[in-house]
């Protein structure tokens, strides 16, 4: 009969690390690599430093995993989240260094919280642009987001001209590179979008409506959900994520650039895919994509600490994205049940 | 014959050549260097790589299947060749030869992929983008190749012309390069049964499955030739830009993907032409060409890149959901 | 003379199913035989094994032509003449008409493309049919009437001597249905012979000389068509007699539930007048093209009709999505179960609660999990539905506990109107009986009822009423008690 949920929604998402199929490879996999990393490495890997820095470093791609997931379990995929995020900071960071320096008081926190609704507006539009070409117009996302994602990042580098926009004022700052209690803010920033976004997916309706698009919209149509404004919905909560990166990003460069980050796209269909999101679309869980991104994190530190070059890890990252989508795949073919 | 031309009235490219003749004319009126020979010679040699890349990718697209690695590709054929040239002092045919060979390789990793390993085309080549890319920079640390050897760097120069203003034009490397490789295309795709195979593996896989096609060597035929083109182009951009970089070509294949879904090839598979790809491209070309002439900035041209894509897919879009609905029988 | 084609003792296992178990049949050159079975009867996989793509168990003999294989592969299939044409035609709707009959000529091992020649094959076969189509029109501008023409020219180029027509008339209206039969007899004049798959049984007789009748996999028998008549078919196919499965009753003091007034739509259906009481169950049937499947989506609120009125016990409705329509009360179960109603690769209890979504939410917007697992239990209970686990993807179910899920999603809305369209397409001779039972009982209840169907024994034993609609009118209504199977299969097909 049906397995005994727990009630507690919370409880659920962390029972759900050990009891899922996928999220117990996932750990048995991290297991592993720190295992090995370890011996490897020697002791550096373990160091306070090392851990510190992974937990600076995977918010940003954390949050930005999470915005590609949602358009992946819908079916579709969002190409354009690092140069949204790119404008996004750019926006912000244009605000903060421009009416912030010199203003006070009242005025001082006013300009701040301004640049961040301005960020988060601009990641609206282009959200709903997105939504509305693809769900509306019938556009396929692969070539709708590809249209927004030169779109974007052709008005990043109109506005700036490829310049980079930096020094930003000490509280933006913070968001990206202070503790809180020794955890990291960004972290913080990071688990303050993961959790409502898990809670989403697995408990209300829309996240129910999400996962049954992904796998057949006319069906979910036809059974009385509006398609249209579930998918436009997804693509305006992909790029408000996007701005959520944006700012830990710009927090933790201290700059916003039109081309920062471009690396990223590739990882964060990565850590999706590792993570138990099937790329044809209507399963992952935010869980299973934390993990990955662990996962990823530790893979990359190591590397860091072996002096790997970064082209090397892009390649390496290529093969693991490969060898994570063919498993299935072959697995299947073998007859054997994932 | 009335009812062919009337078919030719109502297709995609019968709207892009009115939308390009409509451009060329603001032009020529806005500006006076548009209609130049030279400022045309020029645009011609420039799109060149542009142009042999989005006839590989039109075969691909037509296959319902989709590339983004050609780039990377294009890099390493480009820096092998170049390499090997200068320490063995190759012939214009060897180079050719290595570059296709290299190019080829590339797509037949593609193609087993993508076939063998039943996954998306998009994941497989957003992948191998990576590994292509990332390989090539990690092996050869980045460096430039700036002397290539003295017969390649004067390239070709056939049928000159000396104009009034002592400028010469000719059929240049990148020119010849295009054309052959546009019509080799045109060549396969409608005078072959393997490019016909294509189309209809694109329009009905599984149709084809029962009909008996084999569809791993149409898919492997389908990326090789793509990392063929690769090979071409990569020769002919660095015949012109006169230097190896592992970087610099990396980045633009969203210009190549939009030149051929300007064109009418659709993501879905089974349709583009030629003429379409060749149409795209142009008005691509006219545009941003077209900007700068203007005086637009050049930091513009991508934002209006990115919305001539947006506009036209949607557009696109649009007109096939409105044949859909015409169509439909409950 | 040899039969074209011997089949012996031809079965199939999958896994645990036995799909055919010793079927013998023959196949004379130029007959027309139609073979006839419910869902499940191993119709498609006997076409299979005929075609090439399926090979038999061991112990079975084919015989084509006095050349006799163990096995066949779909070229060897095709090279001894064997065309299949599956209901979804095949066709290469981004190519022209010429090149989808002249397909053949780009098979083989690479080699140019000669135009001029595809068009004359393409030609040639078009002149054997005694069909003239636009050589250079592009499949996905034809209708379906004839895109089929051009998978039947496509099966004469390739040198046919036998075709098997899968479900050939499943899309076409009853002019193309007679356009499509002649054509059948001019084929077989030409000595080429043709099996006919078709649940249509009155298409079947028109045409067939001999019926053969598959049942679970077995051989039921083959027999002259002149011998037969749908009653004794229906009989055959399904193993059970027919009988009324409701009884007589006065419904007259009911409420009306749904009233519909002089709605029409153009290109659909025009002057629709109908009315449905509390616990009445409707039955409308007709041809394809009667504007059936349209007037329901209407009344689902999918595909908003111009003239006329809806009303909901009295009340009028101005729908404008089916999510209005639903929350008034009015559900509709699709025709294509698979890609329609359910989602196959989500679990089960997802698809239950599908339409109920926003109902289940509570606090927060969310919904609890007991509350889901106990509101999918419920149904799983009250509907009998055979489930190991509520989260298996739904897809793992059989036809008829699929249905059952379906069933229990619109249930779940507490309709007072529920629109059945084809309800038991796909599900076993078997479950039948389990689906109409629910659906009695949803109506003893006091839902309305509008049962849509192609089979009329359907419709004539499982409602109170029927309505015949044509052409988008309707042009007949029998009381079910006091009609019989011909008089409404006269009535349809007049």
């Amino acid at each position: 009969m049906t397995p005994n949920k727990l009630q507690n929604p919370l409880l659920g998402l962390f029972g759900s690390l050990t009891s899922d199929v996928i999220n117990r490879r996932l750990v048995i996999l991290l297991v592993a690599l720190l295992v090995s990393f370890g011996l490897i490495v020697g002791e550096n890997f373990f160091t306070m430093a090392t851990m510190q820095s992974m937990a600076f470093q995977l918010p940003e791609l954390g949050i930005l995993s999470l915005a590609m997931m949602i358009t992946l379990i819908s079916g579709g995929l969002n190409l354009a989240i690092i140069s949204t995020a790119n404008l996004c900071a750019l926006a912000m960071a244009y605000i903060l260094t421009k009416f912030v320096p010199g203003s006070e008081g009242f005025a001082w926190v006013a300009w701040q919280v301004i640049a961040v609704m301005a960020g988060l507006a601009v990641a609206a539009v282009i959200g709903l642009l997105n939504g509305f070409v693809i769900a509306y117009l019938g556009v396929s996302p692969i070539l709708a987001t590809l249209g927004t994602m030169t779109m974007v990042k052709g008005i990043s580098i109109g506005m700036t001209r490829g310049n980079v926009i930096s020094g930003l004022p000490d509280p933006i700052l913070f968001l990206g590179n202070g503790t809180v209690f020794g955890v990291p803010t960004a972290m913080l920033i990071f688990a303050a979008v993961a959790i409502p976004m898990a809670i989403m997916l697995g408990r209300t309706p829309l996240g129910t409506a999400i996962y049954m698009i992904g796998s057949n919209e006319q069906a979910t149509r036809f059974s009385g959900i509006d398609t249209k404004r579930v998918i436009l919905k997804i693509y305006l909560i992909s790029s408000l994520l996007a701005a959520v990166a944006a700012l830990v990003m710009m927090a933790r460069f201290n700059s916003a650039n039109a081309s920062y980050a471009e690396s990223y796209l590739l990882v964060t269909i990565l850590a999706a895919v590792l993570g138990g999101v099937d790329p044809m679309g209507g399963f992952g869980k935010i869980a299973g994509v934390i993990l990955s991104l662990v996962i990823l994190q530790v893979i990359s530190s190591a590397f860091n600490l072996l002096s790997f070059s970064q082209f090397l890890t892009l390649a390496i990252w290529g093969a693991i994205l490969i060898a994570v989508t063919a498993v299935p795949n072959i697995r299947s073919r073998l007859g054997l049940k994932t | 014959m009335p009812e062919s031309f009337a078919r030719f009235r109502r297709s995609h490219e019968f709207w892009l050549l009115m939308v390009i003749a409509a451009l060329v004319v603001f032009l020529s009126i806005a500006t006076d260097s548009f209609l130049t020979f030279q400022n045309l010679f020029d645009l011609l040699t420039s799109y060149a790589f542009l142009g042999i890349l989005a006839a590989g990718l039109l075969v691909v697209l037509i296959s319902g299947g989709i590339d983004i690695s050609f780039t990377a590709t294009a890099s390493i054929a480009q820096y092998v060749t170049m390499l090997l040239a200068n320490r063995y002092g190759l012939d214009w045919f060897t180079v050719f030869a290595l570059a296709t060979t290299v190019g080829i390789a590339c797509g037949a990793i593609n193609a087993v992929l993508v076939d063998r390993l039943n996954i998306s085309s998009i994941i497989v080549t957003i992948a191998t983008l990576n590994i292509f890319f990332g390989l090539l920079v990690f092996v050869t640390g980045g460096k430039y190749i700036y002397s290539l050897p003295d017969w390649f760097s004067k390239g070709i120069y056939w049928f000159e012309y000396i104009d009034a203003n002592e400028i010469s034009y000719g059929i240049n490397l990148q020119i010849l390069a295009l054309v052959v490789m546009f019509a080799l295309t045109w060549l396969i795709l409608n005078r072959t049964n393997i490019g016909r195979q294509i189309y209809a593996l694109g329009g009905n896989r599984e149709a084809a499955q029962r009909l008996g096609f084999n569809v791993f060597r149409l898919n492997l035929l389908v990326y090789c030739y793509m990392g063929l083109t690769a090979g071409v182009a990569s020769l002919t951009q660095a015949q012109l830009a006169q230097s190896v970089a592992p970087t610099v070509l990396v980045g633009k294949e969203l210009d190549v993907l939009a030149a051929v879904v300007l064109g009418g090839a659709s993501l879905m598979g089974g349709v583009g032409t030629v003429l379409g790809t060749i149409l795209g491209l142009t008005l691509l070309a006219v545009m941003q060409n077209g900007l700068i002439l203007m005086g637009v900035s050049s930091y513009w041209s991508q934002f209006f890149v990115g919305a001539v894509i947006l506009i036209s897919v949607s557009a696109t879009a649009l007109s096939s959901r409105r044949k859909r609905k015409g169509a439909m029988t409950a | 003379m040899a039969s074209f084609l011997e089949l012996t003792n031809i079965s199939k296992r999958f896994g645990g199913v036995q799909a055919l178990a010793d079927v013998s049949l023959t196949l004379e050159a130029g007959e027309v035989h139609c073979l006839v079975g419910e869902n499940g009867s191993g119709k498609s996989t006997l076409i299979k094994i005929i075609s090439g793509v399926q090979a038999p168990e061991s112990g079975g003999h084919i015989v084509i032509e006095g050349r006799e294989y163990a096995h066949l592969t779909p070229v060897e299939s095709t090279r001894c003449g064997i065309q299949v044409i599956y209901q979804d035609l095949s066709l290469f709707p981004n190519l022209t008409v010429a090149e989808n009959i002249a397909v053949g000529q780009h098979l083989g091992g690479f080699h140019g493309v000669n135009w001029d020649q595809i068009r004359q094959v393409a030609k040639k076969a078009m002149e054997r049919i005694g069909v003239s189509l636009d050589l250079d029109a592009k499949v996905s501008d034809l209708s379906i009437a004839n895109r089929q023409l051009v998978a039947i020219c496509r099966a004469m180029a390739a040198d046919a001597k036998l075709v098997i027509m899968d479900e050939p008339t499943a899309s076409l209206t009853r002019h193309e249905v007679d356009s499509l039969l002649s054509l059948v007899r001019d084929l077989k004049r030409k000595n080429i012979c043709i099996v006919f798959v078709s649940h249509r049984l009155d298409e079947v007789l028109e045409v067939a000389e001999r019926v053969t009748v598959l049942r679970d996999g077995k051989k039921v028998g083959t027999f002259d068509a002149s011998e037969m008549n749908n009653r004794k078919l229906g009989v055959l196919m399904t193993g059970k007699e027919f009988h009324y499965a409701l009884s007589e009753t006065d419904l007259s003091a009911q409420e009306t539930v749904l009233s519909v007034r002089n709605l029409g739509r153009s290109g659909d259906y025009a002057g629709i007048n109908l009315d449905v009481r509390a616990g009445e169950i409707v039955g409308i049937t007709g041809l394809l093209g009667s504007g059936r499947t349209e007037l329901a989506l209407s009344l689902f609120g999918m595909n908003p009709p111009e003239t006329g009125e809806i009303r909901l016990r009295g009340k009028a409705l101005a729908l404008k999505s089916n999510r209005e329509a639903i929350d008034h009360g009015i559900a509709y179960v699709s025709e294509d179960r698979l890609t329609m109603g359910l989602v196959l690769e989500q679990p089960i209890s997802s698809n239950a609660i599908v339409t109920i979504l926003d109902k289940l939410a509570r606090r927060f917007n969310l919904i609890p999990a007991d509350e889901r697992s106990e509101t999918v239990d419920r149904w799983v209970k009250d509907l009998s539905i055979k489930v190991s686990n509520t989260e298996n993807p739904v897809k793992t179910l059989s036809g008829g506990n699929q249905q059952r899920v379906v069933l229990a999603k619109w249930m779940a809305t507490s309709p007072q109107l529920l629109i059945l369209d084809s309800p038991t397409v796909g599900v076993d001779i078997s479950a039948k009986d389990g689906i109409y039972e629910i659906v009695r009982g949803l109506a003893a209840k006091g839902v309305a009822v509008i049962l849509i169907s192609d089979e009329i024994p359907e419709v004539l034993y499982h409602s109170h009423r029927i309505l015949i609609m044509r052409n988008g009118k309707i042009t007949g209504e029998f009381d079910a008690h006091k009609s019989s199977e011909d008089e409404l299969r006269v009535a349809v097909n007049a």
